[in-house]
């Protein structure tokens, strides 16, 4: 493969990660404030059609964004209210959400466009369009460096730059704000934020909330700028590898991109290699479509470090009395 | 449990007032969409036990409800959130077609064991690897649950499409099974009772009722039984008792991936009598609305069975009947009563709970042997198994 190729695999590779990106940093907020969200998955969904459904409505892809991150929120909430304020379960509210969001998605969107559970075609104002850098094409025949500005940096959609700009702002707020480290202290040890006069349960909501915004961006990406309109089921998982992504990354807003672009890269080489020859021996379509998922488990089992979650991750917080 | 409400109220009116929350935002969800709720919630309660044809289904649908709500329940017993319900299925669909297929079965009554320890053996060996490398390595089942069931579904389309298809055929599905491995369905059996020679309902769901029973035995009144229950209401106590955690988290996977497995035996040889592309058709994610409505107990399974085998019948009728609605509304209502049973618990709960300690109040509670420091927060963030 040439070295053209290659940064074409690294493209697609940034393009499929950025939903993943997205998801895992909400799942970040979320899990170092100590509840764990199995329903990223059905909150991408969600936003994923309300994004679609809006921007084919009004032509206005923003207005897309802005409905898709409500559709979000409105699931988020269900979350907290669960299993904050009536100290539910957060496991079983997550898997509630992700099969609330699936049957929704379809039931309305079959009300609304009758098209089988999907949206119509979405093009132009739509979408989310493709932005070239500055520069990318004067750079490009520069060599090594300029390819890679490119092809590779330049020509993507602006979510995918908003992603990649999230990654320090997470990083910033978690661990130099006072406001981060309340969130991550209410993950630990809820008790002591609570001495300390601070609400635990008004941090944990602000941290559902914003695991509720950054999935909306995530599920708008999916179907407005990955895709050109919602298909039933699209998130396809990448909620759960967004989790496994979490805990490869140890929990940490820098390792989670490298553990994203990991998971993208190893889609893109699926989409790439529908069929592939290993020495002689073929590899069959199937096996490259499960591979992101037989590797999260690969991931999960550990084979590459401890991870310690959150201390008090899953756990209702019950104030003394 | 909490001892402060009555029996009853535990087991019978919280789960009945989610159900009718559940029912309730169900019917906003139709009225959402332009269609009036009353008119189908009539036509989901003719469709499924408003005739003998309705009942052949929603008996088959409960059918396939209760074996992976117990394979659920058994997991929730010992703790475990076993989500992959549905890959431990579609293998154990596996396990029952090679079980038919291997032999030229000379009577279903031989060939019906043979499936069943097909079924169980298959979808037990699925449950295997995410049961270890919860045990061992503490890999969080939940999500290796779910991958799990991603990777069945990708190697079920491969074996159906490359290795167990028939040769020269276009559709993914292996050969149907032979004449002496087909199980007999209601019409052979009660003819009088009105089912159709088409009816899905077979004797698997006598399997279903037996496997309910043994459950029954298992978890009350065996020591293996005890052992998880242990397990699940404390790991320190357990292991204190002397309860390896390693293996009960095994034991109680594997029987909860054997009765998912189990479901196939309905499905793949009840029914289809083939194996064919996604023959668990989201059971086993029903599976987990059965075992939170009810309560992990083989009874409350049972009827959370029958509940749900109802609503998917009524549900397939209101696809055909009203326009413009879609099979997924009943992953909406199944999706809202694992919120309202199985999270929003506590929102019933709570104000029950006021009602009847106020009214049992008078009378003081017998004094604790053993000090209740952190005890009264243990109760409340388990999973209600």
């Amino acid at each position: 493969m040439d070295f053209l190729g290659i940064l074409q695999i690294l493209d697609s590779s940034l393009r499929l990660a950025t939903p993943l990106l997205l998801a895992c940093l909400a799942g970040l907020f979320s899990e170092r404030a100590g509840i764990f969200d199995i329903g990223l998955e059905g909150k991408m969904l969600a936003s994923a059609f309300m994004s679609a459904a809006v921007a084919s409505f009004t032509g206005d892809v923003w207005l897309g964004l802005m409905a898709g991150i409500l559709a979000s929120l409105l699931l988020a909430l269900i979350h907290g209210v669960a299993s904050i304020t009536f100290r539910g379960n957060q496991l079983i509210s997550g898997v509630a959400i992700n099969f609330l969001a699936s049957g929704l998605t379809v039931v309305i969107g079959e009300a609304w466009f009758a098209l089988g559970g999907r949206t119509p075609q979405l093009s132009g104002g739509a979408r989310f369009q493709e932005i070239t850098l500055p520069f990318a094409n004067a750079a490009r025949d520069v060599p090594i460096v300029g390819p890679i500005y490119a092809n590779l940096l330049s020509g993507h959609s602006i979510l995918v730059y908003v992603a990649l700009l999230l990654v320090p702002l997470s990083w910033w707020v978690l661990f130099r704000t006072r406001f981060g480290l309340r969130l991550r202290a209410v993950g630990e040890n809820p008790a002591a934020v609570d001495t300390a006069g601070v609400s635990v349960v008004g941090l944990r909501y602000a941290a559902v909330m914003i695991c509720g915004v950054l999935c909306g961006i995530a599920g708008a990406y999916l179907a407005t700028a990955l895709s050109a309109g919602f298909v039933k089921e699209m998130s396809a998982g990448r909620g759960f590898i967004a989790l496994a992504a979490l805990i490869f990354a140890k929990w940490r807003p820098w390792y989670a991109l490298g553990a994203t672009l990991l998971f993208g890269l190893l889609e893109a080489l699926g989409n790439r290699f529908q069929s592939l020859d290993l020495f002689g021996i073929p590899i069959p379509t199937q096996f490259m479509q499960a591979l992101p998922y037989i590797l999260t488990v690969v991931i999960l089992a550990g084979f590459v470090g401890k991870a310690i979650p959150p201390r008090a991750g899953g756990e209702p917080y019950v104030k003394e009395r | 449990m909490n001892d402060t409400l009555p029996r009853w109220v535990d087991i019978v009116l919280i789960p009945f007032i989610n159900l009718f929350l559940a029912l309730l935002v169900s019917g906003l969800v139709v009225l959402l969409i332009g269609k009036n709720p009353i008119e189908a919630l009539t036509i989901l309660v003719n469709g499924s036990v408003g005739s003998s044809y309705g009942w052949g289904y929603t008996l088959f649908y409960a059918t396939n409800f209760i074996f992976t709500g117990l394979g659920v329940a058994v997991a929730f017993h010992a703790r475990l959130f076993n989500i992959g319900g549905e890959g431990q299925a579609a293998l154990g669909g596996l396990g029952v077609a090679l079980a038919a297929l291997s032999l030229n079965w000379p009577h279903w009554s031989l060939a019906l064991p043979a499936a069943v320890i097909g079924g169980m053996l298959f979808g037990a060996a699925w449950a295997a690897i995410p049961a270890y490398l919860q045990a061992k390595r503490g890999s969080h089942i939940v999500i290796t649950t779910i991958m799990f069931n991603f990777i069945a579904s990708a190697l079920m389309v491969y074996l159906l499409a490359n290795v167990l298809k028939v040769p020269g055929s276009a559709s993914p599905e292996t050969a149907r099974f032979v004449e002496g491995a087909r199980l007999p369905n209601a019409y052979d059996v009660m003819s009088f009772l009105g089912f159709s020679r088409s009816t899905p309902l077979n004797i698997s769901f006598f399997v279903a009722i037996a496997a309910c029973v043994c459950v029954y035995f298992l978890i009350w009144r065996t020591k293996l039984g005890y052992e998880i229950r242990s397990f699940g209401k404390s790991e320190p106590g357990a292991i204190y008792a002397g309860i390896s955690p390693v293996r009960i988290t095994m034991i109680a996977m594997l029987i909860s991936g054997g009765l998912c497995g189990l479901m196939a035996v309905n499905a793949v040889m009840g029914e289809a009598e083939r194996l064919v592309l996604d023959p668990v058709q989201g059971a086993g994610f029903v599976g987990i609305a059965v075992a939170l409505m009810g309560r992990s107990h083989p009874v409350g399974v049972f009827i959370a069975a029958l509940l749900f085998g109802a609503l998917y019948q009524g549900g397939a009728e209101l696809t055909f009947e009203m326009n413009g609605m879609t099979r997924e509304m009943i992953l909406v209502i199944q999706a809202l009563v694992i919120l309202f049973t199985g999270a929003l618990d506590n929102m019933v709960r709570g104000p029950l709970e006021a009602v009847f300690v106020a009214r049992t109040r008078q009378p003081v509670p017998p004094v604790p042997t053993t000090p209740l420091t952190g005890g009264g927060h243990e109760e409340e963030k388990k999973v209600e198994p």
